[in-house]
C-alpha cells in the first residue's frame, strides 16, 4: 500500500512479530500492517489457514491479532498505540493468566 | 453515569446523526453511541479527519458529511463514542460496553441506526489474505490515505464504480475493474426508470464515475462469470469467464470485492423485531411503519439498517423518527409531528424512487450469492463450505438453526454477519422453499463479543 | 433427544419407524443440552433413577462406538470423571450430603471430596473463592449436537424415516392403530411413542396418558473456540472438543421464553470467574436459552397408556446422559410391550402418591 499524500499526523511505531512497524496516528491496526504489506494476520482455529483484514469495519472478525498478550482482538477496530505489541493470532485463544488487581476489565 | 435516558440513538452515521441532532434541537435529552472514535458512520467516516486534499478525492458526496457532523457537534446530544453495543431488548435495555467496562441502560424511545455491511460474496478463494471489501478499500482511503497497488476491484453497483474513481482521482491505477453486472436482465430495470430519473441527478454522478472509469483507460470487464481468487497463501490473481465466454487471469496483489450492502439486522432480531424477506433488494428488513417504529414498541429504526436507500435517505428517515420519538414522548402532538417530519418525506420519497431502478440494474448474480462449488466457505468463522451445508440440508435439516446444530455455521463471532444471507439462500435453492420460508439464525446477545470478567461485573439500572 | 434416540433404538432392533419432528424454530431442548454425561447428584432421593442413570452410563461408550462406526459421526464422549466445585461451607456440605445418599443406594457410584491443593493439580488456576470440590470418576460428557446428529444419521442408516415440519396436531386410535395428523401428512402405526418434550402436555391426552411438564428455563454462554485447557467437565463449565466453553446451569421460571437475560448471563459469568478466574477474559460470543422439560420432581416418566396400549410416552430433562438407556434399554420396552422393573417406579403414578 502506499499514502496518498504526506498527511502532518504524528508517526506511531509498533511492535509486529519482533518487526518495527512505522504507522500514523489514527491508523487501525490493520490499516498499519497491510501498509507494511502484512497481509495474514491469523491461522483459523480449525484449519489452521490463514487470513486477513476483510471487511475493516468490525463485523467480519478476520483480523483478529493478539495484542500485548490478549488474544482474538480485531484489529480494525483498535487505533496503532507507541509500542503495541502486536502477534499473529495462531489458532485459538489461549487462556489467559490472571489480571493483577487495579486493572479495570480488559486492555 | 447517567443510567436512564429520554432518547437513545444507536449508530453515528447519516441517519443516527441526524436523528440525535433534531431531537436534541427540539429540546429532548439524547444519548448516542456508536463504535467508532469519531462521527460519520461508514459512508461519512473520518469526516473529522480527513484533509482537504482527501475529501477532493473522495468527493462531493463525501463531503456532505461535514455539515451533518458540524451540526451534531454543536448539538446538545451526550456523544459517547468507542462504545459497543451487545445487546438490545424489547425492554428498550440496551448493553453497552466501553474499555472494557460493560453496563445495561435504558431508554424510553430508541433510534436504531445500526446500518449496512456488504453482501457477502461467496466465491472461491473469497478467504483469502489479500481480498477485502470495497467497502474497506474506501475505509483504508478515508481513515488512513492508504491505496492499495496492483489491485483489481471485482463486482457490481455504484459503491464499486465510486470507489475505482476515487483512486483514479488519487493516482492509482487500479489493475482492472472486473464487472459481474448481468446485462440481460438489465432490460427488467426500465419499468422504474421513472423513479430513477426523479434523482437524476444522482444518475449523471453515476454516469460521470462511469466515464471517468472508460477514459482513464484502465482494463474494464464486462459481465464477468465463474470467479474465482487464486493465490497461494495471499491472493495473486482473479480467474473469470469473460463476456464471450473465454477464461481469463489477471494477476494482482490485492482484491477488492463489491456486490452491494445490505442492513446490518443482528442488533435488531436480536431484540426481537419482526423482519421479512425483501425480494427486491435479497436480504432481510425490520417491520417498520410511516414513523419508522419497528414492531416493538419505542424502538425505531432508520436508515439503510432499515433497507437500503442512501446516504440522503438514511438523513430524512433519521429526523423523522426524531418528530416521531417526539411525539410519543409528548413534545407535541401528532399533527404537528406530521407537519414538522413533512418535508423530510417529500424528500425521501424521491430519493427512495431511485432504488427499485438500482436494484434491479446491480442485481447481484445467483452464482455470486449461492456457491456452487462445493469448496467454497460459506461460514468464514468456523470454516464450514457450501458442501458441509448441503450435507446438513440433506440430512433433513428444516433450516439454518437446525443447520447450525449439524455443521455450525454461524456460531462464530460474526454471528452470521458473513454467512447468513448464503445459508438462507442456499437453503432456498436446495429445498424450493422461498427465502422467507427458511427464514435465519435465531440471534441473541450479545451480538458482539464481550468478556466473562465484563459480564461478571455488569452494573444493571436496578439493584445493580 | 428422547425420540431420536428411541427411534434409533427401536429400528436398530428391526422395526420400521417413523419420526416426525416439528420446523427449524420450535423448543428444541435438544438444541440447548449442556453435554453432560451426569450421574453424581442424579436421583440422590429416588434410587430408580439413580440406578436407570449410572445403567446409561455405563452403555454411554457402546453408544459412542456404535453412532461412529455406523454413520462416521464423532460424539466426542469422553469420561475423565467431573467435578462440582463449591464456593462456600454450605455448598459444601449439603452436596457431601447428597453424594452419601447416592452411595447408600448405589453399589458403583464413587466420589471423592477434594480441597483447593488437591483441584490445583486436576485444574488451572482454581479461584480463592472455591472452598473444595466434588469429583466423581463416573462423570463424562459429549457433545450433544453431534449426538443429535449421530442419532439421526444412525436411525437413518438403519432405514428409518424422518419427517420434517410435521407437527403433530391429532392423534386418535382405531382398534389398536394410531393415527396421527400433521402438516406433512396422516400417518398410522400399530405403536405409538410420544417424546416431544414440551409438546407431550397437548399430545398425551389424545394417546391415552397424562404427562404433566412445564418449562424450566437455563442459559447458557458460550466462548470463542479455546485452546484445550480444561481436561474435566465441571458441573457449570464445560470445555468442548472444538475448544469453546460452555458455562451454564441457571434455572428460571421463564414460562415459554426460551431468549436470555443480562442479569442471568451476569449471574453466570459471576460464579464461573470466581470458580476459574482465568476465564475472566475469556469472549462471550453467544449466548442460549433453552427449556427444560421438567416434572412435578424432576425424574423422568416412562409409562406405556393403560387405556391405549401401544402408546407409550418417555420425558426427562437429561436426554444426553440417558440416551444410551433410551437406545439400549427404553426401545426394548417398547418393542416388548413391558416395561422393565428398572422403570416400573417411573410412571405419572407417583405423582398421585406423592399427593396423599
Amino acid at each position: 500500500m502506499r499514502r496518498i499524500e504526506a498527511t502532518q499526523r504524528p508517526v506511531v511505531t509498533i511492535d509486529f512479530e519482533n518487526r518495527r512497524i512505522e504507522a500514523m496516528e489514527g491508523d487501525s491496526i490493520a490499516a498499519a500492517l497491510l501498509n507494511a504489506d502484512v497481509k495474514s494476520l491469523r491461522d483459523t482455529a480449525v484449519k489452521a489457514t490463514g487470513r486477513g483484514p476483510y471487511c475493516l469495519m468490525g463485523v467480519c472478525f478476520d483480523c483478529l491479532v493478539e495484542i500485548d498478550s490478549v488474544p482474538n482482538r480485531q484489529a480494525c477496530m483498535i487505533p496503532v498505540r507507541h509500542g503495541m505489541k502486536v502477534r499473529r493470532q495462531t489458532g485459538a485463544a489461549k487462556p489467559l493468566p490472571v489480571q493483577p488487581p487495579g486493572h479495570a476489565g480488559t486492555s | 453515569m447517567k443510567k436512564h435516558h429520554q432518547i437513545a440513538v444507536i449508530g453515528a452515521g447519516p441517519a443516527g446523526l441526524a436523528a440525535a441532532t433534531e431531537a436534541a434541537r427540539q429540546g429532548a435529552a439524547v444519548v448516542l453511541f456508536d463504535e467508532q472514535p469519531s462521527p460519520g458512520g461508514q459512508i461519512y467516516r473520518a469526516i473529522e479527519g480527513t484533509s482537504p486534499a482527501q475529501k477532493e478525492i473522495l468527493g462531493k458526496s463525501y463531503r456532505h458529511g461535514e455539515t451533518l457532523a458540524r451540526a451534531f457537534r454543536d448539538s446538545a446530544v451526550d456523544y459517547r463514542p468507542g462504545t459497543t453495543i451487545w445487546q438490545l431488548s424489547a425492554e428498550r435495555e440496551i448493553g453497552i460496553s466501553q474499555n472494557g467496562v460493560a453496563g445495561v441502560v435504558t431508554a424510553d424511545q430508541v433510534i436504531v441506526a445500526t446500518g449496512a455491511l456488504e453482501r457477502p460474496f461467496p466465491i472461491p478463494g473469497w478467504t483469502l489474505p489479500g481480498v477485502a471489501t470495497a467497502g474497506a478499500a474506501q475505509i483504508l482511503l478515508k481513515s488512513s490515505g492508504l491505496i492499495a497497488e496492483k489491485a483489481v476491484f471485482v463486482g457490481s453497483g455504484p459503491l464499486l464504480y465510486l470507489v475505482v474513481a476515487q483512486y483514479l482521482r488519487a493516482g492509482a491505477v487500479p489493475r482492472a475493474l472486473i464487472d459481474t453486472t448481468a446485462p440481460g436482465k438489465q432490460w427488467r430495470a426500465f419499468p422504474h426508470l421513472p423513479g430513477a430519473l426523479r434523482r437524476w441527478d444522482l444518475l449523471r454522478e453515476g454516469m460521470a464515475w462511469m466515464k471517468e472509469i472508460q477514459r482513464s483507460g484502465i482494463k474494464v470487464v464486462k459481465s464477468a462469470t465463474d470467479l474465482s481468487i487464486e493465490g497461494a497463501g495471499e491472493a495473486e490473481a482473479v480467474s473469470f469467464r469473460d463476456a464471450g465466454g473465454k477464461r481469463q487471469r489477471i494477476a494482482c496483489d490485492q482484491v477488492f470485492l463489491h456486490q452491494g450492502v445490505v442492513p446490518n439486522v443482528n442488533l435488531t432480531m436480536a431484540a426481537g423485531c419482526r423482519h421479512f424477506w425483501d425480494a427486491q433488494q435479497l436480504c432481510w428488513h425490520p417491520q417498520t411503519d410511516d414513523w419508522f417504529t419497528s414492531s416493538l414498541p419505542g424502538i425505531s429504526i432508520v436508515g439503510d439498517g432499515a433497507g437500503i436507500a442512501g446516504a440522503l435517505a438514511a438523513e430524512q428517515a433519521g429526523r423523522i423518527a426524531a418528530n416521531g420519538a417526539l411525539k410519543n414522548l409528548g413534545h407535541f402532538d401528532a399533527a404537528e409531528a406530521k407537519s414538522r417530519s413533512g418535508p423530510d418525506r417529500r424528500s425521501l420519497k424521491r430519493e427512495r424512487a431511485i432504488r427499485p431502478f438500482l436494484d434491479q440494474w446491480f442485481r447481484p448474480r445467483d452464482e455470486n450469492r449461492i456457491p456452487a462449488n462445493a469448496e467454497v466457505v460459506v461460514c468464514r468463522c468456523e470454516e464450514v463450505t457450501a458442501r458441509d451445508l448441503r450435507a446438513g440440508i440433506a440430512l433433513g435439516a428444516p433450516g439454518p438453526n437446525q443447520l447450525k446444530a449439524f455443521c455450525r455455521a454461524g456460531m462464530g463471532p460474526c454471528q452470521g454477519r458473513m454467512c447468513g444471507l448464503t445459508v438462507t439462500e442456499l437453503m432456498s435453492a436446495e429445498t424450493g422453499r422461498p427465502p422467507e420460508e427458511i427464514g435465519f439464525y435465531r440471534l441473541r446477545p450479545p451480538v458482539k463479543p464481550l468478556t466473562l470478567g465484563e459480564l461478571a461485573a455488569l452494573s444493571l439500572t436496578d439493584n445493580g | 433427544m428422547v425420540g431420536a434416540a428411541t427411534a434409533f433404538g427401536l429400528q436398530r432392533l428391526g422395526l420400521k419407524c417413523l419420526m416426525l419432528d416439528e420446523g427449524d424454530v420450535a423448543f428444541r431442548a435438544a438444541r440447548g443440552n449442556f453435554g453432560l454425561v451426569w450421574v453424581q447428584g442424579k436421583g440422590v432421593n429416588f434410587p430408580p433413577y439413580a440406578r436407570w442413570t449410572e445403567t446409561s452410563a455405563s452403555l454411554w461408550q457402546e453408544l459412542a462406538g456404535e453412532i461412529r462406526e455406523t454413520t462416521g459421526v464423532e460424539t466426542g464422549y469422553s469420561r475423565p470423571g467431573g467435578l462440582d466445585l463449591f464456593l462456600s461451607e454450605e455448598e459444601q456440605t449439603a452436596k457431601l450430603e447428597r453424594y452419601r445418599r447416592l452411595a447408600q443406594h448405589s453399589d458403583s457410584f464413587r466420589y471423592e471430596m477434594l480441597d483447593p491443593k488437591a483441584l490445583s493439580d486436576l485444574l488451572p488456576g482454581v479461584g480463592p473463592d472455591v472452598v473444595g470440590g466434588g469429583y466423581s470418576p463416573n462423570d463424562g460428557h459429549a457433545s450433544p449436537l453431534y449426538l443429535l446428529r449421530g442419532l439421526h444419521a444412525a436411525f437413518l442408516a438403519r432405514g428409518g424415516t424422518i419427517k420434517m415440519d410435521a407437527r403433530v396436531s391429532a392423534i386418535s386410535n382405531t382398534r389398536g392403530i394410531f393415527t396421527v395428523t400433521s402438516p406433512g401428512g396422516v400417518f398410522e402405526a400399530p405403536k405409538l411413542v410420544l417424546a416431544a418434550g414440551l409438546g407431550n402436555l397437548a399430545l398425551a391426552p389424545m394417546a391415552g396418558l397424562e404427562v404433566p411438564v412445564h418449562p424450566l428455563r437455563g442459559q447458557i454462554l458460550v466462548t470463542e473456540r479455546m485452546q484445550p485447557f480444561l481436561k474435566l467437565p465441571i458441573m457449570n463449565i464445560r470445555q468442548t472438543a472444538e475448544g469453546s466453553v460452555l458455562l451454564g446451569d441457571s434455572h428460571e421460571d421463564a414460562g415459554y421464553d426460551s431468549g436470555t437475560s443480562a442479569g442471568v448471563m451476569r449471574d453466570i459469568a459471576t460464579r464461573v470467574t470466581r470458580q476459574l478466574p482465568l476465564l475472566a477474559r475469556a469472549q462471550v460470543v453467544r449466548t442460549w436459552g433453552a427449556l427444560r422439560i421438567m416434572t412435578p420432581d424432576g425424574h423422568p416418566i416412562y409409562e406405556e397408556s393403560q387405556s391405549q396400549p401401544g402408546a407409550f410416552t418417555a420425558v426427562c430433562h437429561s436426554g444426553v446422559t440417558l440416551a444410551a438407556a433410551h437406545v439400549y434399554k427404553w426401545a426394548e420396552a417398547v418393542r416388548d410391550g413391558v416395561i422393565p422393573e428398572e422403570l416400573e417406579a417411573m410412571n405419572t403414578g407417583r405423582f398421585a402418591d406423592a399427593a396423599h
